[in-house]
């Protein structure tokens, strides 16, 4: 078996790979260890039927992977902690095709352009590697375009104050706002914030063949029933219509075969469990930040970067409890509205940076977002008479509203993804341990920014306020698990043109290997405060139109 | 009949559930909405072909569509692998110990409802709770099964005609009709 191109996950990064070089001409074989639910195989057009409305099956019971019994991860916070203080789940993406992009709500904002210049913005930070990306945003933009077509993001050009300039309008108008997030953003308006319709890939109108949103809100943590989520099923479905992509689930990449500075192919294991070889001229890398660095070691690639500055995005979590409102937050798109505030300095922030020892920090960006499910809910309310009654009053669900700061995570060459050195997957290979704690830039953001999102749901209206984060810090007392819970996993591979320092080059392509490439969101060299997605998959297309030699369009 | 539990314990069960969620002032209670169902079905999910762990999709009917919840999704091999483990244990099986042992959910019930006592469904309400709070690692799996068992979707055994969700007005699942963009925006 040989292919132009093995590409290695079928998430939102593998299928913009695919999409770029089989539109080119290239043959791609897309391999995925997961099970295609997204995808009817007799028809790739059309959704594969298995999604639904199905909180036992996508919450509980792990239906999109990965199973924590079968593929685990390790867990420490540093160190000095040992081998791992936790196996089992461990800021877990979706091992199915369509990866990440399969549970993702579909919040997908640019960065602007001084996520790409940081070190050259604001400075070094102690202990931290802060530094420019190779590339700026003016070079990234044209990508950005082009991916916001190809998957369909609602969005209105002019709504967000700080936003980066971009060359033309979204491709659609944004969806229905969500009752509590109209309250949110009013409020926040009052006390000078700037919320704005999320730039999202759901879509709002009929779109590219697929149909609107129905407000179903079974969006975050669930596959979409109708396919009204674009990202990735728009960029595999026209991989696949070229016929020139083969799309290989259940199949699992073992190792990258290289001779010398070259990959001749990848090692995998099908679902019939045998062990073979394919031989491809170039490989694409695109398992996520956490598994596309464990494939590199288990390939027995060696570099004193890779792994390293892995980031996770701190989450400041800021609840309000509203007991004269029903929020009905299970109706919409998970998050309508977000704000980028926390991401532009001030004078105030200013003060706070330098009054916690730091020359300056960065939040994230606030999504505005409503309470849980009833399983959710119910396991978080008490047990035995009053249950039922708590259940209906639902101050878990119904009435609470909550701020969800996505903050900027700075690299750490201490918060890693290596092997483990004992813990096993199903199929015997070392799972990913992953080290992470936040630092002092981490919390010391959170800190201040949490508190003027208490004071936006006071504003609100709300009865009374909670902020926590994830991972929990000791200050906050509840929730306190020391596991991020934020599925946005950056860096580990970062981008650069020292091959000394980095482990890909600014196309992607790995210094050490001529014909590997990273295609995902391991090569960020920092993680801004927005979601990843949208910037993995304009840097894949970028990296797939240099290898293909043509231009974004 | 039980799917996999014993009569007794299945009784034991039941009153346990019984005790966690009461019928309480006209609000549905574990009983009604078949909780224990649940649990058993979960615990014996491989006597049925396929296996009870996933509903299928991608609509149950109840707002349109056809009911393709109640076909159950197969399972792969490595699925089989990892729910059996967590259903069975790992029963000494080196497929099932590449990390060591694993303590099965039917192990844990069977152990935790013998620890509740035979007589649990005859003893007074505060001493059934007393001997619930007697093992937190086993109330805490139980309340999350209960939860699941009267929130979830009625395919799995639980939830019976939707009595859960109607008690607290909440739709379940939506597809393929959704929610209007006024039902979305407007209190």
């Amino acid at each position: 078996m040989t292919a132009d191109a093995v590409i290695i996950g079928s998430g939102p990064g593998g299928a913009t790979a695919a999409e770029v070089l089989t539109r080119a001409g290239w043959s791609v074989v897309i391999m995925e260890k997961g099970r295609n639910h997204l995808l009817d195989p007799d028809d790739v057009t059309k959704p594969a039927g298995d999604y639904s409305n199905d909180e036992i099956k996508f919450i509980s019971r792990y239906f999109l992977g990965p199973d924590p019994l079968t593929e685990p991860r390790a867990f420490r916070r540093n160190a000095a902690e040992g081998e791992h203080t936790h196996v089992g789940e461990v800021n877990s993406i979706p091992t199915t095709v369509g990866g990440g992009g399969t549970h993702a709500d579909g919040k997908v904002p640019r960065f602007r352009e001084e996520d790409f210049r940081l070190f050259t913005t604001h400075g070094p930070q102690e202990g931290a590697a802060v530094d420019d990306w190779p590339i700026d945003y003016d070079e990234l933009e044209p990508y950005y375009t082009e991916v916001e077509r190809a998957i369909g993001v609602a969005g209105r050009a002019g709504a967000n104050p700080f936003a980066a300039w971009r060359s033309g309008p979204y491709p659609m108008p944004p969806g229905a706002p969500m009752y509590g997030a109209v309250l949110s953003s009013a409020a926040a308006e009052k006390v000078g914030l700037h919320p704005y319709e999320a730039p999202t890939a759901a879509n709002s109108i009929a779109y590219d063949g697929r149909p609107a949103c129905n407000n179903c809100g079974f969006c975050a943590f669930f596959g979409c029933p109708i396919h009204a989520k674009g990202d990735p099923v728009a960029l595999l479905t026209r991989a696949m219509a070229t016929g020139r992509a083969e799309l290989m689930a259940e199949t699992y990449v073992s190792r990258i075969v290289t001779e010398g500075r070259r990959a001749t192919g990848v090692e995998f294991i099908g679902p019939d469990g045998v062990t073979r070889t394919m031989d491809a001229k170039l490989v694409i890398v695109a398992g996520g930040a956490i598994e596309t660095p464990r494939i590199l070691l288990l390939s027995g690639m060696e570099h004193p970067a890779l792994g390293r500055h892995l980031m996770c995005h701190f989450q400041t979590i800021v609840v309000g409890h509203f007991p004269q409102l029903r929020l009905h937050p299970h109706k919409g798109r998970a998050v309508t509205h977000v704000h980028d505030d926390a991401m532009v300095q001030d004078e105030s922030s200013r003060e706070a940076a330098l009054g916690a020892g730091l020359p300056w920090f960065r939040g994230g960006l606030v999504e505005h977002s409503g309470g849980g499910l009833p399983i959710m809910e119910a396991r978080h309310s008490p047990w035995g008479r009053g249950h039922a009654q708590a259940m209906r009053d639902s101050n878990l669900r119904e009435k609470m509203w909550a701020f969800i700061m996505q903050g900027e995570d700075l690299p750490y060459a201490t918060n890693t993804v290596d092997l483990s050195p004992s813990i096993r997957d199903a199929r015997g290979f070392p799972v990913a341990r992953v080290t992470y704690e936040p630092g002092r830039h981490e919390l010391a953001a959170s800190k201040y920014h949490g508190k003027i999102l208490q004071s936006v749901l006071e504003e609100m209206g709300a009865e009374w306020v909670l902020h926590t984060s994830s991972p929990g810090v000791s200050y906050h007392g509840v929730g306190a698990t020391p596991v991020p819970e934020s599925r946005h996993v950056i860096g580990t591979a970062r981008m650069g043109d020292n091959p000394d320092t980095s482990v890909v080059d600014r196309w992607g392509r790995v210094h050490m290997l001529d014909n590997v490439v990273v295609a995902d969101s391991s090569v960020f060299v920092t993680s801004s405060g927005y979601g990843p997605t949208l910037t993995l998959v304009a840097l894949a297309a970028r990296a797939a139109h240099h290898l293909a030699g043509t231009k974004p369009g | 009949m039980p799917v996999w539990l014993s009569e007794q314990e299945y009784s034991t069960l039941r009153a346990a559930c019984a005790q966690l969620m009461p019928s309480d002032q006209g609000a549905p209670g574990a009983e009604e909405a078949g909780v224990a169902e649940y649990i058993d079905t979960f615990l014996g999910a491989f006597s049925f072909d396929p296996p009870r762990i996933w509903a299928g999709g991608p609509t149950s009917g109840r707002k349109g569509g056809a009911a393709g919840f109640a076909t159950f999704h197969r399972l792969s091999a490595l699925d089989e692998l990892a729910w059996r483990t967590r259903l069975e244990g790992s029963q000494g099986l080196p497929e099932r110990e590449f990390n060591g042992p694993v303590v099965g959910l039917q192990q844990r019930y069977r152990e935790g409802l013998a620890a509740l006592g035979e007589d649990f469904g005859e003893v007074d309400g505060s001493e059934q709770r007393r001997r619930l709070q007697a093992d937190d690692a086993f109330l805490e799996l139980l309340w999350q099964h209960c939860c699941e068992g009267m929130y979830g979707p009625p395919e799995y055994g639980g939830n019976r005609d939707g009595i859960g969700w109607a008690y607290i007005d909440y739709e379940g699942d939506v597809q393929p009709r959704g929610y209007s963009d006024a039902e979305v925006s407007q209190p």
